[in-house]
């Protein structure tokens, strides 16, 4: 068991020492939630009435188009200098592979959320402390980075790497986005625990499953 | 085709149009017109097998998608991506009946309910299984990695239909389990299911049959070309 996580640790870490000195993935990300931000800021206007109904949506589509972005990077800079063959020499179970880029891509996205989502709450004028907000995005954010990370490794393989991910990502990843926009709702309009727990229990159940599923599904999408 | 399969094949074949005949008569000839809705309430003969018949392609898709990973046979993926194309045209169809249905009953073309929004993300899904086909680099990858996609896109249907179903619901609650359907009605429906299961047995036999033929000449060129 510790002999795996020392690979999954490895893998991991190769990424985050990548991204720590080139920065590339994750400032991308938040330029462009960011930019998301600014334009749904200017499409709904200034009425405070719409922006309580609207605002968990207009977050989730920052973080979700932002995730997007971050997730074709994850294996795109893999096949670009042929690493991806050296990561298949390496005698280790593919899953592992999945698990390692899969702990780079949910820290990535997680960092950018964190980032995100106070400058949202100060743009659209809602509390900026929400400790309940943390959970949701961490649940949300795993989700999106188990099926993300299998389809990236997917979609980087076929001729159109960039419109492959978003096609294929985007449907599966609905109960997820549903899910966290309307458990996020309560939240900010400072409602009860109660009103998002189905909400949660959902998006845990979603984590479950796809992280299982992926992790038996990985193989065949790296194999040669 | 071999011709071990000739009597069966003809035998759906004979079935197939029996069945669409007397499914075309008692839709519009021999049910009667349902008394609140009127006649655009004849949609629903279509619609809902067509629905339910494009829920089995997908299931099977999921089934043949697993075999394929398993058996690395060639008609495993020609049964997968015969099922998908028929499950894409015919959710596309309930796409289309279900709107033209809506407009004059319920007064609007479409609602975020459970089970539209469900249909619109199953057909997403699918459409993603072809374009992957179609991008891939090469045959071998295209099979690997749609079957992929009919597994993973499968589980996520019932996910996808519970998360929307606690969201909101409109869709018309489904009268035909608990009983409410006149006779003549449930028989036309039954008719209906028969009629559509057939047609898609049908096509997807053919389609799949084309496929792995195709797969074999290639094979065939190839190896006379070495």
């Amino acid at each position: 068991m510790n002999k795996t996580f020392t690979k999954i640790f490895a893998i991991f870490w190769k990424d985050m020492l990548t991204e720590l000195r080139t920065k590339e993935i994750i400032v991308s990300v938040l330029v462009f939630a960011l930019l998301v931000l600014v334009v749904f800021g200017f499409t709904f206007g200034a009425g405070l009435e719409i922006t309580e109904m609207v605002a968990p949506g207009i977050l989730w589509v920052a973080l979700t188009f932002g995730g997007v972005i971050g997730l074709n990077r994850i294996f795109a800079v893999e096949k670009e200098n042929s690493r991806l063959e050296g990561l298949m020499l390496c005698p280790v179970d593919r899953a592992v592979i999945y698990w390692g880029k899969l702990a780079g891509s949910f820290t990535f996205m997680l960092a950018v959320a964190f980032v995100i989502t106070p400058i949202f709450l100060a743009l659209f004028n809602l509390p900026v402390f929400l400790p309940r907000l943390a959970l949701i995005i961490i649940l949300a954010t795993l989700g999106f980075a188990a099926v993300g990370t299998l389809f990236s490794a997917l979609a980087v393989n076929t001729r159109a790497r960039d419109i492959m991910l978003p096609v294929l990502f985007l449907p599966v990843v609905v109960p997820v986005i549903v899910s966290a926009v309307k458990a996020t709702g309560p939240v900010l309009a400072g409602g009860p625990w109660g009103d998002m727990l189905t909400w949660l229990q959902i998006l845990i159940a979603f984590d479950i499953i796809y992280l299982v599923a992926a992790t038996l599904v990985f193989e065949f999408v790296v194999e040669e | 085709m071999n011709s071990n399969h000739t009597l069966r094949n003809s035998i759906l074949w004979g079935l197939g149009f029996a069945l669409m005949i007397a499914a075309l008569y008692m839709v519009f000839v021999y049910v009667p017109t349902e008394k609140h809705t009127g006649v655009v309430q004849r949609i629903f003969y279509f619609h809902v097998p067509v629905a339910w018949v494009s829920f089995l392609a997908f299931f099977i898709t999921f089934l043949a998608s697993i075999f394929y990973l398993w058996k690395r046979e060639i008609k495993w993926d020609a049964i997968a991506c015969a099922s998908v194309e028929v499950g894409v045209i015919f959710t596309t169809l309930v796409l289309i009946t279900g709107p033209i249905w809506a407009k004059p009953v319920w007064g609007i073309w479409w609602t975020w309910d459970a089970r539209l929004t469900t249909s619109l993300v199953l057909w997403l899904i699918y459409i993603a299984y072809l374009l992957v086909r179609s991008f891939a680099t090469e045959p071998t990858r295209a099979a690997r990695y749609s079957a992929v996609i009919g597994i993973v896109g499968f589980v996520d249907v019932p996910i996808v239909f519970i998360t929307v179903n606690l969201w909101r619901t409109q869709h018309p609650t489904a009268i035909i389990f608990e009983g409410g359907l006149a006779p003549p009605m449930l028989m036309t429906l039954l008719v209906c299911i028969a009629a559509f299961t057939v047609l898609y047995i049908l096509l997807v036999i053919q389609s799949a049959g084309l496929k792995t033929m195709e797969a074999d000449i290639k094979r065939l060129r190839s190896m006379k070309a070495e």
